[in-house]
């Protein structure tokens, strides 16, 4: 049963947390640069998305027919009654990027919380029964892995139409498959070890070892690619917004605001800029701070 | 291997199985097909009429049973939409999609490769972080905007590539980038870390105390080993570009299966659809089938299991 090469690639984090001194976690945190970046951004992204109504300027839904296309203030013929200009409605440009950070934020969290459940459930499933079980459950997995996210999501969004609980519903049915196969060969690997063989010996009950014994040591390798998957659902939200079949306007969606700018294309670039940016911006720091949690957590797992 | 390969052939074929009822049943669940079909003058007993002339009355396996030994011989049934059969179709867009996703292919592993190999040859030095940057960044930006960008910049300011279609290999050097970039992190991280990987196990240390040369060493010894998963994630991503085609051939107004999707999609035009979605997953079931191959052929521990 216990498999001695399992050992070492079992992440230690744990074991590394308990016996370091408070303060150590922290500490080795604050030394990691591209955390605390990342972190900084975040704090300022979500601070923005939770206070729109107080920081935003104007209403992002107020159209100003006679102020469109006003460019933003660092440009020539921009004021700074508009910093970021306003779109093709006259809606002010800045108002519509903070509210479009809670469209963002929303359809990332949610969806990797619906993923998160349905891909751990399977990935420990398969991993801690293997066998039949993990058979079937890999078939699943490979079934889901052959279709195409992106032409599913929008064929099922044009039947039910789209809003943001279709998108994310849809994207959360979706996204499961890394979820799954990172969990399966973390419980693969914890399974062997000595305190659940232990624990089996001893007479728990399976739910409870799963619950007790397994899921605590998993759980550093399930924050790592939701934190990714977050950022993958915020892109593929984007996507499908911009293809028409996503969050519907008026809406403020970084997606959608490009694909609305996409026909000022030619002469103001910067309605397809500027939301570019901020999507772009928010992604890479999601991402960078699933690094920082995987090199904080197994730094042995970096490569 | 006779016996790996079986068994692999058998998950494929189911997978093939289910991904097809999957599709299948798309076109049934998203509206009646008769009503569809017969438009807005059908009375209702012409649309009986066609109902029972489709089949759709009887149970739903062997509705499915006919159409899916009709699609395995290419006949997909009528598009609601265009005249043509949806295979002809296929068969007219097919060849654009194809080449983007060559090109990307070709793309992603020229650029990722040899970074890879460069970074985990001088590991936490200035490449190496410069090349992990590149990849961080390169996910980061979503597709469809990083097209529109250079579509921008190119086309529009520098005058130099074209901005839209297909007529030209020109016009096929933008999409090819946008979507050969994005898979190009998977593929340098992998290659960097099956070099370090190797480069640590004892008989490259031999092969270096036997005196070859750097080069052979680094050629003939580590890279080849360290490819091999890359191979098996190429194959994987060729698929993962058909169905990216569906953003990058929109941005490019591109008349590859794709846009197909997309604009069938958009009206409605479900047999099509259906027709792209199997058609795609066919393609990355039977890759994911090849690299397994080939990876079992390359590393006979695989296939020993």
């Amino acid at each position: 049963m216990a498999n001695p090469a399992a050992l070492p690639a079992v992440s230690t984090a744990d074991v590394d947390l308990a016996t370091v001194a408070p303060g150590g976690v922290s500490r080795r945190m604050l030394q990691h640069k591209g955390f605390v970046i990342a972190g900084a951004i975040l704090g300022i992204i979500v601070l923005m998305a939770l206070t729109a109504p107080l920081v935003a300027p104007y209403d992002p839904y107020a159209q100003d027919l006679g102020n469109r296309l006003v460019p933003p203030a660092f440009m020539e013929g921009g004021s700074w009654a508009h910093p970021l200009g306003t779109d093709g409605l006259g809606r002010d440009y800045l108002s519509r990027v903070i509210y479009g950070a809670r469209v963002s934020l929303m359809i990332g969290l949610l969806t990797a919380l619906i993923s998160g459940l349905i891909g751990a459930v399977l990935g420990v499933t398969a991993g801690y029964f293997g066998g039949r079980v993990d058979a079937l459950i890999c078939y699943v997995l490979a079934v889901r892995l052959s279709m195409p996210v992106v032409l599913v999501a929008l064929a099922v969004v044009s039947v039910i139409g789209g809003s943001l609980v279709v998108v994310i519903t849809v994207l959360g049915l979706l996204l499961w498959d890394r979820y799954a196969v990172v969990m399966r060969s973390a419980t693969q690997q914890v399974r062997a070890l000595d305190f659940v063989v232990a624990a089996q010996s001893v007479g728990a009950s399976t739910p409870r070892i799963i619950l007790t014994e397994v899921l605590p040591n998993v759980m550093s390798s399930l924050i790592v690619v939701a934190t990714f998957e977050v950022a993958h659902a915020i892109l593929l939200e984007a996507a499908l917004s911009f293809l028409g079949l996503g969050v519907q306007p008026p809406l403020p969606s970084w997606g959608l605001m490009i694909a609305e700018g996409r026909q000022h294309l030619l002469f103001e670039p910067w309605v397809i800029v500027i939301p570019g940016i901020a999507l772009s911006v928010l992604v890479l720091a999601v991402n960078m701070l699933g690094d920082g949690i995987r090199d904080l957590h197994a730094p042995e797992n970096r490569n | 291997m006779l016996k790996y390969t079986l068994h692999k052939l058998l998950v494929a074929a189911l997978v093939a199985i289910t991904v097809s009822f999957v599709a299948f049943m798309l076109l049934r669940v998203s509206g009646d097909l008769a009503t569809a079909l017969g438009g807005e003058s059908a009375r209702g007993e012409d649309i009986a009429r066609l109902r029972a002339q489709l089949g759709l009355d009887r149970p739903i396996l062997s509705q499915y049973w006919d159409w899916a030994t009709r699609a395995l011989v290419g006949d997909f049934g009528r598009s609601f939409y265009y005249p043509e059969p949806v295979w002809t179709l296929l068969r007219e867009r097919l060849p654009v999609t194809l080449t983007l996703a060559c090109w990307g292919l070709v793309i992603s592993l020229a650029i990722g490769i040899p970074l890879g190999v460069l970074a985990a040859l001088r590991p936490n030095t200035l490449i190496d972080r410069v090349a992990m940057t590149l990849a961080v960044l390169g996910q980061a930006l979503p597709t469809f905007w990083l097209g529109l960008l250079l579509i921008i910049l190119f086309g529009l300011v520098l005058r130099w590539l074209p901005m839209s279609g297909t007529d030209t290999w020109q016009h096929f050097i933008l999409p090819s980038f946008v979507l050969g970039y994005y898979s190009t992190p998977a593929v340098m991280r992998l290659t960097r870390s099956g070099m370090l990987e190797v480069l640590a196990t004892d008989y490259i240390r031999t092969a270096y105390s036997k005196g070859l040369p750097h080069r052979t060493v680094l050629f003939k010894h580590a890279l080849r080993n360290a490819v091999i998963p890359v191979v098996a994630l190429a194959s994987v991503q060729f698929g993962l570009m058909l169905s990216g085609s569906v953003v990058i051939e929109t941005v490019f107004a591109m008349q590859g299966i794709g846009q197909l999707a997309w604009e069938s999609i958009s009206r409605q035009d479900f047999p099509v659809v259906q027709a792209v979605l199997l058609l795609v997953s066919m393609f990355y079931v039977w890759l994911t089938f090849a690299s397994d191959l080939i990876n079992a052929w390359l590393d006979p521990r695989i296939r020993a299991g």
